[in-house]
């Protein structure tokens, strides 16, 4: 049973600007989902939506639930409690959130101390050792300032952050954005590891479609605010049926590959503006091989057996 | 091509005003402004300048408004509306000329200080520290009696105290600029010292600037008011100051002549008011870090 | 014949060697890769090889000339700059054809102003160009701000690009366009490119040789195919295994970041690092891990490792 669910969910910015066009996704304890897309694809009004952390001038369609509870129906103090202790958010760009002024240890000991306000101080540093020392630091950086730990470090902190609650559910927007490609390795390499030793259930939310392609399970390809192409990471990678999610497979070439060598594939054009979309498929303008009724015609998840669904009129042409 | 181009700076010039428009206190302060400014203007046609002159006035000293002087004579039985009225003009021009000094040195100064750093700005920054804690009035006493007392002299005792304030603006706003990546890119293409500050630097930092003259302005009318009130200013051009200073010397204050005081002081607070509200709404127009934060 | 090289250059910044001994070379029409991680020096050294930091030791080299620093105006209508975040490198407040024109204005270039911006943006692929002229930068994509600022940047004509990680901050689809457009310039107009990148795929992608950059020295240089396909030192093994596209391979995950270059270490830069030293090696090759100072690698074509192993 899926640990969180999203049922149709359509969010609609203020001066009707859909974000996120009818998105049904789910991920099970000890699952890894990515989600890929490029920016103004809606994946990071996802992250928000799920918490209620959206702007109160957007409109939700559907429903998100949580362990089979919709947390648009949730009363407020019921919704805190979720908050953090079922399902936390390590958000893009946010090394630079921590409080300068803080010793880490503190920042991290506050989300308990707030949830469970039983602890004592004690028990809240012990937890906060232990934190440190799941995500690879040494439980005596407690003391330390933001300041004093590199770029990797303080992405490492901001998922002790999000774990200090111990949340079942975790969704992590670009978290190796800003990284270099050793750090982005170590980085991955524990939010795998973490999702293994702890039955996490991982949402992966990146425009790096070769990084979800080899840490996550499934991959959703996004584009203007929809889902295009669903399924196994490994086959959406190697085999997409959506021309846009093979055009964002190629984007990162296979080093080593004859056939991307002085070969950068891309396409042409820019992602559309959300609030001004193409009518048809909203791919059709940049699609290689788009033909007349991908203009007319509005196409629907098909189901493409094997795990996979893919929005495209050819998908079932195969390769 | 220009067509498109103004249409363009058309666009830009309505969204500013529309920006501009939303905060009310400053269409007050511009009203205000707007008033003063025609008065100025036309100072000469809404009072005979002859009126100012001493030797020339046959009205009875001290007199309470009437029917023939609104707002009564001074100590010469000069009408105090007519002195009100080309007071307006000579206050106006010093505040707007000192301004117009203090922001050219202070501009230059900040933007040479903020652009090569090191030991120029250590110097320059200095250099406008040691002025920002100069006591001012006494620096204005002592230039204004060596320089003598003139239209001019006022202007420029004004000018060369009030840029500090402009120059640690320029500056700290250069640094800012300085580090963006089209500095490096003018840099790569050729552009030398000069071209970098005049085309990217100046144009970035100029709309603070224009926001801090406005302020600064109201600064100068006030230092000039007090210049004027203390005697050092220009006798043959009476400004507020020197109604003040007249009603000051000949007693109007004591013998509770309300006419002669009142209205020069009003004139300065309103001007001063004005200029501020529409600075600070200029600033926040202007400077897209403070919009965030409204 | 190269059209840049960099000689022994040196870059200190106070006590910190960003740049600690290199030679690289960038021939005619030729595409380079220099690929390290944040803070290895690759963007001291790009600097230094367009004369916007000058060396504290060794020269740059301009057809084979010395540059001389005191004519750095006429060396810039050579060597032109494109940096990583296309909206940072354009000023907000002018236009694409006052961006592209700038070059031109500075350095007084005689011919129709309008009918040069308007070819440079065309082979920049902004077609067309009169279409883009009174456009603001916060009014264009990405990619189209990065086509303005390879725009502004052929406009003078130059014989070699240097390009700081021209595609990172670009969405993904976008990518392959600008480095197609690359590719294109080299063919058509003869181009030399450096691209300074922290991305192996990119210089998969693109180059014809690379040099792998650590702690301010070139420790892997040589053909693109050769060293990315049988890297040789550790580190190129290490940065080629967590390339996520390869997933055939075992990740080799480095301990740590990049040191800081005001102490690097004796012997060996990478030792405290490196894999295989901290796997055990035999003494003797242990012992000049520790001790030997490694020479700098040549600018020569040739595949080049600075190890001590086989």
């Amino acid at each position: 049973m899926s640990l969180l669910e999203l049922r149709d969910l359509s969010v609609t910015y203020a001066g009707d600007v859909p974000a996120v066009r009818g998105v049904s996704l789910g991920v099970a304890p000890g699952e890894v989902l990515g989600v890929a897309g490029e920016s103004g694809c809606g994946k990071s009004t996802i992250s928000n939506a799920v918490l209620r952390l959206l702007p109160k001038s957007a409109r939700v369609g559907g429903s998100v639930l949580l362990d089979g509870e919709d947390v648009y129906e949730m009363s407020f103090g019921r919704l805190r409690a979720v908050r953090w202790a079922t399902a936390s958010i390590v958000f893009q760009g946010a090394l630079h959130s921590l409080n300068a002024v803080q010793t880490i240890g503190r920042q991290i000991a506050e989300p308990i101390l707030l949830h469970e306000p039983k602890t004592s101080r004690k028990a809240a540093d012990l937890r906060v050792g232990e934190l440190l020392e799941q995500v690879g630091l040494p439980a005596r950086r407690a003391k330390d300032y933001p300041h004093q730990l590199s770029g990797g470090q303080r992405q490492r902190v901001m998922i002790a952050l999000a774990l200090a609650c111990k949340p079942r559910l975790l969704i992590a927007d670009e978290p190796t954005t800003a990284l270099d490609v050793m750090v982005q390795a170590q980085v991955l390499q524990l939010l795998t590891g973490l999702v293994k030793d702890l039955g996490l259930a991982l949402v992966l939310i990146s425009h790096d479609l070769s990084v979800l392609g080899t840490t996550c399970d499934r991959v959703a390809v996004m584009y203007a605010g929809k889902v295009v192409e669903e399924g196994p990471a490994s086959v959406v990678f190697d085999d997409s049926r959506h021309p846009y999610s093979g055009a964002l497979a190629g984007a990162f070439p296979r080093v080593g590959d004859p056939r991307f060598r002085y070969a950068p594939a891309g396409l042409a054009g820019d992602p559309p503006y959300p609030g001004d979309l193409p009518p048809g498929c909203s791919f059709h303008p940049r699609c290689p091989v788009a033909f007349d009724r991908c203009v007319s015609e509005e196409v629907e998840l098909l189901d493409l057996g094997a795990g996979r669904r893919a929005a495209c009129l050819r998908a079932g042409e195969g390769s | 091509m220009t067509a498109i181009a103004w249409q363009r700076r058309r666009a830009t010039a309505s969204r500013f005003w529309a920006d501009f428009r939303s905060h009310r206190s400053a269409l007050v302060g511009l009203g205000i402004l707007l008033f003063f400014g025609l008065v100025a203007v036309f100072a000469s046609v809404l009072a005979d300048p002859a009126g100012l002159d001493v030797t020339k006035a046959t009205a009875p000293a001290h007199a309470g408004p009437s029917g023939d002087y609104w707002l009564g004579t001074d100590q010469s039985g000069r009408s105090v509306l007519t002195l009100l009225i080309h007071g307006t003009r000579v206050s106006l021009i010093v505040g707007l000329a000192a301004t117009a000094i203090a922001i050219v040195i202070g501009t230059i100064l900040g933007i040479m200080a903020g652009f090569y750093g090191g030991w120029a700005r250590s110097t320059l920054m200095g250099l406008t520290d040691w002025f920002l804690v100069i006591p001012f009035l006494p620096l204005a006493i002592v230039m204004a009696t060596v320089l003598g007392a003139s239209l001019l002299n006022i202007i420029i005792v004004i000018g060369v105290t009030s840029w500090p304030g402009t120059a640690r603006l320029v500056c700290a706003q250069t640094l800012s600029v300085r580090e963006r990546p089209y500095l490096e890119r003018a840099r790569a293409l050729g552009g030398g010292d000069w071209h970098q500050m005049t085309r990217h630097i100046l144009p970035n930092v100029m709309p603070l600037v224009l926001a801090h003259v406005v302020l600064t302005v109201s600064v100068a009318i006030l230092s000039e008011t007090t210049l004027s009130f203390l005697g050092l200013g220009d006798p043959t051009r009476p400004s507020w100051g020197y109604i003040l200073d007249n009603a000051y010397g000949t007693g109007a204050m004591s013998n509770g002549e309300w006419w002669f005081v009142l209205p020069p002081g009003l004139c300065v607070v309103l001007v001063v008011l004005a200029f501020t509200l529409v600075g600070r709404a200029l600033e926040a127009v202007l400077n897209p870090r403070l919009r965030e934060g409204s | 014949m190269s059209a840049l090289a960099a000689r022994g250059v040196q870059v200190r910044f106070g006590a910190a060697r960003a740049v600690d001994g290199v030679d690289l070379e960038i021939g005619s029409g030729e595409i380079v890769a220099l690929v390290g991680e944040s803070g290895c020096g690759k963007s001291s050294l790009a600097r230094a090889l367009l004369g916007l930091v000058r060396p504290s030791q060794g020269t740059v080299d301009c057809d084979d000339r010395p540059l001389d620093y005191r004519r750095l105006k006429e060396f810039r209508r050579h060597v032109q700059l494109v940096l990583q975040d296309p909206s940072g490198s354009l000023n907000p407040r002018h236009t694409v054809y006052e961006a592209v024109a700038e070059g031109l204005r500075i350095h007084k270039v005689p011919g129709d102003e309008r009918e040069l911006v308007a070819a440079a943006l065309s082979k920049a692929g902004l077609r067309p160009p009169e279409r883009f002229f009174l456009r603001y930068p916060h009014e264009l994509s990405g990619g189209q701000l990065q086509r303005v600022v390879i725009a502004g940047a052929l406009v003078l004509e130059p014989d070699v690009l240097v390009a700081d990680e021209p595609v990172s901050s670009l969405d993904a689809s976008v990518r392959g366009e600008i480095l197609a457009l690359l590719l294109r310039l080299r063919t058509e107009l003869g181009l030399s490119l450096l691209v300074v990148t922290h991305d192996l795929g990119l210089a998969w992608n693109i180059a014809d040789r690379v040099a792998v950059m650590y702690l301010g020295r070139i420790v892997e240089t040589g053909d693109t195919a050769e060293v990315l396909t049988a890297p040789r030192h550790p580190y190129t093994k290490a940065l080629l295994s967590v390339v996520p596209e390869i997933a055939r391979q075992e990740p080799i995950v480095l301990k740590g970041e990049t040191p800081d270059p005001s102490r690097i270490p004796a012997g060996c830069r990478f030792r405290p690092r490196c894999p295989a030293y901290a796997a055990g090696l035999p003494a003797d090759l242990a012992d000049r891990c520790e001790k030997e100072t490694l020479p700098v690698l040549p600018a020569d074509r040739g595949h080049h490792a600075a190890c001590v192993l086989p």
